[in-house]
């Protein structure tokens, strides 16, 4: 059945299919329950949304875990149209997306931009949904080719970089496409990945490589991570910091050196010693700018704070803040110096 | 460096027993960390100590049953495996 485009009090009064009624309900469930035919004969295709994310107002449509009982979610385009009605007196209009975020070129169909706001979330099994909020994690994850490779730019020179502001959409930050200052777990992954290559092929080329030494190297590096990650949690917690930043945005945070680490990694066995430290020189001062002008945001500003008066320059969040980018250049040199000899 | 993520969760759970071994009464009222000395206003932004006393007893709450899981699988494997 159709439903949005009625005239609401009617709507209310006339005897309804459950579907309808859930549809129209002020407060609907984010998972409705679709019958199995419909289902069968829905296309992978309209679960995605191929233009910029629509926001709606009233409760927030986002919601990351399933209810425990539910044998499919499905998309939230079972309530009605893919696209919201544009009659204003429905209960499912949404108004149309403000000036904020640009309209970017047609992309191919993603799932990331959709995890914020009210678009359709591709369903995924409840039981992952409890340990690892999948939702979330493809948000950091929606990147294109022109984001990475100005991110690349700005953690090597981040020197002239003026706006370090990370844009919001209606219901929370804008995805990594549209925004170079947000932050992402793509780069971070890869970097690791290939921090590990590299260092195998630094141990390879002194002759000390074995497989079990790759292992090692693995371990040691994701133990450090995890660590830093935590050590941080822990200080945010200790000191009663009210912050916007959220784990994954700490393990990007801590997973950007990897990028300087590679490149020092690489001088290093092209130029010898000199090119390692000269490249790492830089690697760790770049790294350090960056990690101050992005936590400067996150940490220090008046809005991340969110509570006026007890400070937003408080000293436990100016040495936090500093702490965190020192530590930067420490890490990089204690992970690759053991690799070039 | 031989830092090894093994070597992590071996030091975490180290770490978890030794805060779960702290008794309540015997000691840590004694030092002045105990659960109900005075944690400080409702409005006010809790200090270091008050939210170090709170972790130490929520961890100690929380991780007391799963503890006792992880210790008896941990020590069986070593007893097999060295």
């Amino acid at each position: 059945p159709r439903v949005g485009l009625e005239d609401p009090k009617t709507a209310l009064l006339a005897p309804k299919s459950r579907t309808e009624r859930i549809c129209q309900a002020p407060n609907p469930p984010f998972f409705v329950p679709k019958p199995r035919a419909a289902i069968a004969s829905q296309t992978p295709a309209p679960h995605f949304l191929p233009r910029p994310p629509i926001f709606c107002p009233g409760p927030p449509f986002f919601a990351l875990n399933s209810p425990p009982n539910t044998s499919a979610s499905v998309a939230l385009e079972s309530c009605g149209d893919p696209s919201p009605p544009t009659d204003p007196k429905s209960p499912l209009f949404c108004p149309k997306a403000t000036t904020e975020t640009p309209s970017p070129p047609p992309h191919p169909p993603h799932w990331g931009v959709s995890a914020w706001g009210c678009g359709a979330l591709l369903g995924s099994a409840p039981q992952i949904d409890r340990f690892l909020p999948v939702g979330r994690l493809k948000y950091y994850f929606a990147v294109d080719t022109v984001y990475v490779g100005r991110k690349l730019g700005l953690l090597f020179f981040p020197f002239l970089h003026q706006d370090w502001q990370v844009h919001y959409q209606q219901d929370g930050p804008v995805a990594p496409r549209f925004d170079v200052n947000a932050p992402d777990l793509y780069i971070p992954a890869m970097a690791f990945i290939t921090y590990l290559l590299v260092a195998g092929l630094a141990l390879g080329t002194q002759n000390r490589f074995s497989p079990d030494s790759l292992g090692l190297q693995a371990s040691s590096a994701l133990a450090w991570l995890l660590l830093e990650v935590l050590a941080v949690l822990l200080s945010l917690y200790l000191f009663s910091l009210p912050t916007d930043l959220s784990t994954p945005d700490l393990l990007a945070f801590a997973g950007y050196k990897y990028v300087g680490m590679i490149a020092a990694l690489l001088a290093g066995l092209l130029f010898g010693s000199t090119g390692y430290h000269a490249v790492l020189g830089w690697c760790c001062l770049s790294i350090f700018v960056f990690m101050v002008r992005s936590l400067r945001l996150k940490l220090l500003a008046e809005a991340a704070v969110g509570v006026a008066g007890r400070g937003s320059r408080s000293p436990p969040r100016t040495y936090l803040t500093a702490a965190i980018a020192a530590v930067q250049p420490l890490f990089m040199y204690a992970l690759t110096a053991h690799l070039v000899r | 460096m031989a830092f090894t993520l093994y070597a992590l969760l071996q030091a975490g759970l180290l770490v978890v027993n030794a805060i779960a071994v702290l008794h309540e009464e015997r000691f840590l009222r004694h030092v002045g960390w105990g659960s109900d000395q005075g944690i400080g206003g409702f409005g006010e932004e809790p200090g270091i100590k008050a939210q170090l006393t709170n972790l130490i007893r929520s961890i100690r709450t929380v991780m007391r049953v799963p503890l006792i899981a992880v210790n008896s699988v941990t020590i069986v494997l070593l007893l097999l495996f060295g």
